[in-house]
């Protein structure tokens, strides 16, 4: 078991979705069902698969690549087809086997207009195959390819199923972000260029391979190294989003259907994250250095920023996709603050947003399913009309504002924590003045968030939606998708070591090569 | 006796699971189950409370030693206990000669052997000195290093548990009439779990990170039930504002949580390792005042503190039971809990041992008066006993601020019957008058609700501090402490004291009389309420009665019981580990007769003013200068539009709506200019290099029969394309240049 893994697992992984996809291609779009129910199965095989690799993981050894795949891929530039998964991936992966399923299971009876479940379905394919090829790759080339791979299905999920303006937020969404990427392949050749070249096969070649070019890129001149990183900061930090780069993102996430904005907050903001993480940091450290203080006042920025914008805003989608850029903002804090906990911070923030907003976005879908509109102004007395859907509201709100004892609060709190004693030779006194700006931050979310509840959960219904039958409460295959993402966030917030502990090896490790002491 | 300090934490986890059944099963089960599975869960958790009490007691009685002793020192700082069965041998040995002091940096270092011996050392050789019993469990892990969740049980913890569970048995049993057919009853009791378990978490928690987990949650709850009637806006307003002040507050408990860790080394959070951290010879004050100012930011917004107190009144919004649960005996103390739990954080941090005056002491006293003050511009009987809370945590407070750590605990002890008694009794008046707590529509209600009455005289005694009920002995010792402080005395704070001393006997004297006495004003016909509203109130007035008297002084006017009769609540509440050394206060008797004149002249003033309708009636509209002081008490010190008008309002307002018009117009402005930009360029480039040029060709070559509809598809589709090919056009140059030329 352990061998057949070994040797074949993660690809099984990312690649038996495209395998659904494509039986799906054959099979005409009037069989709805049979869509649905392959979708799901391939989702859930995936899941499958991947909950035996993490069974398999040796968390004891959770620094160390594992399940490795390194096989000749592109051999004249000696880009390689490198895979495997870490600490640091692990946790990203296991939301990504979450997600994706529960996406399935919510659309199942309520595919956005203009229906098609067949074409929907395959993109969350690609999709999948997409975030969960990012996470697992060790090669540059293989990164950027994978990375590229889920825009485009995410593309046509706005442009096609999304509201009356997906054309301009989907063409917004593709274009902002492929400026992203095209700088960072910029930066990637660059990178490739300029570090020290290795043997392969008897000649000296240059590498992409991730794992060595923290070592291959310490002979890269300060300047370059900064333009370099610059490169990447441009396309990860766009992703993200980070002020003042974010603004695709209110748009594509008003516009998106609800499933895309689902995805799009849980799992695709944090391939930028993870981006940072897992490549611009460790194999530029230095640069990382310069970067960081500018890195961490556009985080604070975005965080008290994007609050503000949340506190305007009229459609509960739009409000909820603001408070994405605020506490994405906390995440790149930590990052910023190039420290073992900020780091820890940064990723369990990132699965607890994924979990949290992912979440938020799922009740707004289904509000405006049965109000028909988002209008905050417009809502009101969901407790009452809907007590159910109310609570989850209620509940979900409470865990996006960072309370303790639920998830959000260990992405925040350790972030906050962090920039008290920020790594490397980074400015003590500026990284805490960041700190107490941050730790404002809260309190304005829990303003817009509560806000936003009293004026949709709490009182009573307009007279427009008095006694409207289309407001029912929580449906079956609601419950089914949202029971999972609730319960995490309450064992998650009480048990937090689920993540940490898995992770903290490997972000020592990556910690350590900032600091110079591993390799 | 059974030993249950070790498995305390199955007291909150009890009250985790009512919540869990109560929300699941309530609905189905009807309330009738829902109450009982709350009550019974109260119940036993208040026996087990009580045998952890009795624990502890036998413990102070028979203090650990040697081995044992080592062991218990081990844990109590977070550090394991497994390692410690070898080397307790050798500190055994070690333990008698304790020639080593303990250096400052040796708590964060990593060799357990020597910090056991050390520890040992220290505190192996007073015998009066007994380690709190820690339990704890790995929460998580960072960096490599183990943080620990677990439980810390003393005298303290003891305390509020037995507080805390006793008031809340008598809320869940006086709700079941109280809200009987309230349409969100098992929501309702749901939350009284929850909130208990909160409650009980925080107070049991032996780290300041878990201790604000359930600092955050039982604001939650008070949240919840604050705007238990949420269809009414007024309602939702006030439960908005209790959690967002209490936010503000909290940046601080969050900055002072993580200055006081990266202060005591920044390898726990444990809190006695930060507090022996503070008491160490080498200890940082400066940072140590930062950090403790910091907690005092969340102190100030739970614990209702000036200028945070603001939420507090309207906190009042929710059902009266929970008023008097949460906003006045258990939730509102958390902030003095914490001083209390952290003391030595505050202790070292504002020099309370040297100093004369400092923050927290003074921001105690102004409350009181702050407090007292207002309460008697109200109407309202509830909001009357809100506004003596703030002036009562302000007591706590400052004694704490003064030294008078016992003092301050004791009266947060003894405040918490008498003022939950005084709450529940406003309820049952209420309860009976229509639901209304406007004063002006009470009166004369002593002979119809015998009951109510005389519980509510005895609280309202105890809280004007009249011997000898409860709060004499509480308020005495602040007064004491105050006027003896530690090296030397707290002046303003003794002025402070005795000057609310009069007004908390006036305005309770004043809402006294407006209620019970008098002719009945109102339009309902008032009645005794049932006995299950009345015994709680019988229960809680016994207790203020007599409550005062566990700490009775080791003299009184000269008059001397056994010592085992004396200060019993500061021989087994107040803390011996890892505890700064205070000097206690001695019975005062000038203060204790100086202090009782007050009180009954502030009574005799309601007296006269309000049921003798004598004195300067009518002076606010006649006289100038006191017309605008009670306009500024009204609008109560214009706080209120400070923050909700100008704060919040400038946030919500200009600020939101131009951080949106910037992202609108600004932010976006650039991106969409440059799309358009973009296009205007690919359409030069289509139309000239495409179009003219290369399909010229082509076109040429005889094939131009393309069709208009078509060339516009080619455009719309084609937009992506085009971009993605200059951008990568775009990539290719950047890349030639930064691998080239830098």
């Amino acid at each position: 078991m352990k061998d057949f893994l070994n040797s074949w697992g993660i690809s099984l992984m990312v690649f038996l979705p495209l395998v659904g996809a494509l039986a799906m291609l054959v099979v005409p779009k009037a069989k709805e069902q049979f869509h649905k129910v392959v979708a799901l199965a391939a989702s859930l095989v995936v899941g499958f698969i991947g909950i035996l690799l993490m069974t398999n993981f040796d968390y004891d050894a959770s620094g160390n690549l594992q399940f490795v795949i390194d096989k000749a891929w592109i051999p004249i530039i000696n880009s390689r087809y490198i895979v495997g998964i870490d600490g640091i991936s692990l946790p990203m992966i296991a939301l990504t086997l979450l997600i994706v399923p529960l996406c399935i299971i919510y659309s199942w009876n309520r595919f956005p207009e203009p229906k098609n479940p067949k074409a929907f379905l395959i993109l969350i394919l690609i999709l999948e195959t997409g975030m969960l090829g990012t996470f697992v790759s060790q090669d540059l080339i293989l990164f950027f390819v994978f990375f590229e791979v889920v825009l485009l299905p995410m593309y046509f999920m706005i442009g096609v199923w999304g509201g009356e303006k997906r054309q301009y937020a989907s063409l917004k969404f593709f274009l902002y972000t492929l400026f992203g990427s095209a700088l960072m392949i910029v930066a990637f050749l660059a990178l490739y260029f300029l570090s020290d070249p290795i043997e392969v096969g008897g000649q000296l070649m240059h590498s992409f391979d991730m794992r060595i070019l923290p070592e291959l890129a310490t002979g890269i001149s300060t300047g370059a190294a900064l333009w370099i990183f610059g490169g990447m900061f441009m396309g990860f930090g766009i992703k993200v989003p980070m002020f003042p780069f974010h603004t695709w993102l209110p748009d594509a996430h008003t516009q998106a259907p609800t499933v895309g904005s689902v995805i799009l907050a849980a799992v695709l903001l944090k391939l930028g994250t993870y981006g940072f993480i897992r490549i611009a940091i460790p194999i530029l450290p230095s640069a990382a250095e310069k970067w960081a203080p500018f890195i961490g006042l556009l985080a604070v920025i975005g965080i008290i920023y994007g609050a503000l914008c949340c506190l305007a805003q009229s459609d509960m989608k739009r409000l909820i996709a603001f408070s994405s850029v605020s506490h994405m903002g906390f995440v790149m804090l930590g990052i910023a603050t190039l420290t073992t906990f900020g780091f820890q911070a940064a990723i369990f923030g990132m699965v607890a947003h994924g979990l949290i907003t992912g979440l938020l976005f799922f009740v707004a879908g289904s509000t405006k399913d049965r109000y028909h509109t988002l209008d905050i102004s417009r809502l009101g007395g969901m407790l009452k009309s809907m007590p159910h859907m109310g609570w989850i509201l209620g509940f979900s709100v409470m865990a996006s504002l960072g309370l303790p004892g639920l998830a959000g609060f260990w992405g925040e709190f350790p972030a906050i924590l962090s920039a008290y004693n920020p790594g490397l030779g980074l400015n003590v006194a500026f990284f805490r003045v960041l700190m107490v700006i941050a730790a404002v931050g809260t309190v304005l979310a829990a303003s817009y968030l509560l806000w936003m509840y009293q004026r949709v959960g709490f009182g009573v219904p307009t007279k427009e939606y008095e006694d409207d039958p289309h407001l029912h409460d929580v449906t079956f295959t609601e419950w089914l998708a949202w029971t999972p993402i609730l319960v995490l966030i309450v064992v998650l917030g009480f048990m937090p070591n689920i993540i940490f502990k898995v992770t903290d090896g490997a972000v020592e490790r990556t910690i350590a090569i900032v600091n110079g002491l591993g390799g | 006796m059974f030993n249950m300090i070790d498995k305390v934490w199955i007291i909150p986890a009890l009250m985790a699971s009512s919540f869990l059944v109560i929300l699941f099963f309530g609905k189905r089960w009807g309330t009738r189950a829902t109450a009982g599975i709350g009550i019974a869960a109260v119940s036993i958790c208040l026996m087990l409370s009580v045998i952890v009490a009795g624990n502890w007691i036998s413990r102070v009685n028979h203090p650990p030693a040697g081995v044992a002793l080592a062991a218990e020192v081990l844990q109590a700082n977070g550090l394991t206990p497994q390692t410690s069965e070898n080397i307790a041998g050798e500190v055994n040995a070690e333990t008698h000669d304790s020639g080593e002091t303990v250096a400052a940096g040796s708590h964060s270092s990593t060799s357990e052997a020597t910090t056991t011996e050390a520890l040992a050392s220290e505190h192996g050789g007073e015998h009066e000195s007994i380690p709190p019993v820690v339990r704890t469990v790995t929460w998580f892990q960072i960096g490599g290093m183990e943080f620990e969740m677990g439980t810390l049980v003393d005298g303290l913890a003891a305390m509020m548990l037995i507080t805390v569970c006793i008031i809340s048995l008598l809320v869940h049993i006086y709700s079941t009439e109280y809200l009987r057919g309230d349409v969100r009853f098992t929501h309702y009791y749901a939350f009284l779990s929850l909130f208990t378990a909160s409650m009980l978490f925080y107070v049991l928690s032996s780290n300041t990170l878990q201790m604000l987990v359930g600092w955050e949650l039982v604001g939650v709850c008070s949240f919840g039930l604050i705007g238990h009637w949420w269809e009414e806006k007024k309602n939702t307003d006030a439960a908005l504002k209790a959690f967002l002040t209490n936010r503000v507050g909290d940046i601080g408990l969050i900055l002072g949580v993580i200055i006081t860790f990266f202060a005591a080394g920044g390898t726990s959070f444990n809190v006695l390792h930060i507090n022996e951290y503070a008491l160490s010879q080498g200890a940082n004050t400066t940072l140590l005042l930062v950090g403790a100012l910091c907690l005092f930011g969340g102190v100030t917004s739970k614990s209702g503190q000036f200028p945070l107190h603001t939420w507090l009144p309207d906190a009042m919004a929710g059902p009266t039971p929970v008023s008097a649960l949460i906003h006045a005996a258990t939730m509102v103390v958390a902030g003095v809990y914490l001083i209390a739990r952290l003391y030595a954080v505050f202790f070292s941090g504002l020099a309370i041992g040297s100093s004369t005056f400092h923050y927290v002491a003074f921001i105690g006293g102004f409350t009181t008066i702050v407090g007292g003050l207002l309460a008697f511009v109200q109407t309202d009987l509830k909001k009357v006993l809100a506004y003596s809370t703030i002036s009562q945590l302000g007591y706590m407070v400052m004694a704490l601020g003064v030294g008078a750590w016992t003092a301050g605990v004791f009266h947060l002890f003894t405040h918490a019957f008498f003022k939950a008694c005084l709450f529940l009794g406003a309820g049952s008046v209420s309860h009976a008058c229509h639901h209304t707590f406007d004063m002006r529509e009470m009166g004369g209600l002593r002979k119809k609700m015998p009951v109510t009455h005389a519980t509510f005289l005895i609280a309202t005694l105890a809280l004007a501090g009249i011997f000898p009920l409860a709060g004499f002995w509480s308020k005495d010792e602040i007064l004491a402490g105050s006027a003896s402080g530690q090296d030397n005395a707290y002046t303003i704070m003794l002025i402070f004291g005795l000057i609310t001393a009069f007004l908390t006997a006036a305005y309770m004297g004043r809402a006294y009389w407006m209620t019970f006495w008098g002719d009945y004003r109102g339009h309902a016909k008032p009645h005794e309420s049932p006995k299950v509203i009345t015994v709680p109130l019988m229960i809680l007035a016994g207790c203020a009665v007599v409550l005062g008297f566990t700490n009775f002084p080791k003299s009184f006017f000269g008059f001397k019981l056994p010592g085992s009769f004396t200060t019993r609540f500061e021989h087994f509440v107040e803390p011996t580990f890892a505890f700064p050394p205070i000097q206690h206060a001695a019975f005062t008797p000038w203060l204790a007769i100086a202090s009782t004149i007050l009180a009954a002249g502030g009574l005799f003033v309601a007296y006269q003013y309000y049921e003798k309708n004598r004195g300067p009636h009518g002076l606010t509209s006649r006289n100038k200068v006191a017309m605008a002081g009670y306009t500024f008490l009204e609008n109560r010190y214009y706080l209120d539009e400070l923050y909700t008008g100008v704060v919040a309002g400038s946030t919500k307002g200009p600020l939101a709506r131009g951080a949106n018009w910037f992202n609108q117009n600004i932010l976006d402005g650039i991106i969409n200019g440059i799309g358009l930009g973009a296009r205007k360029i690919a359409a030069v480039v289509y139309v000239v290099a495409d179009q003219l040029i290369i399909d010229g060709a082509v076109n040429g070559s005889g094939q131009g029969s393309e069709g208009a509809g078509q060339l516009l598809r080619k455009i719309q589709t084609g937009k992506v394309q085009q971009y993605a090919s200059i951008l990568f056009a775009g990539a290719v140059v950047l890349a030639g240049v930064l691998v080239f030329v830098v």
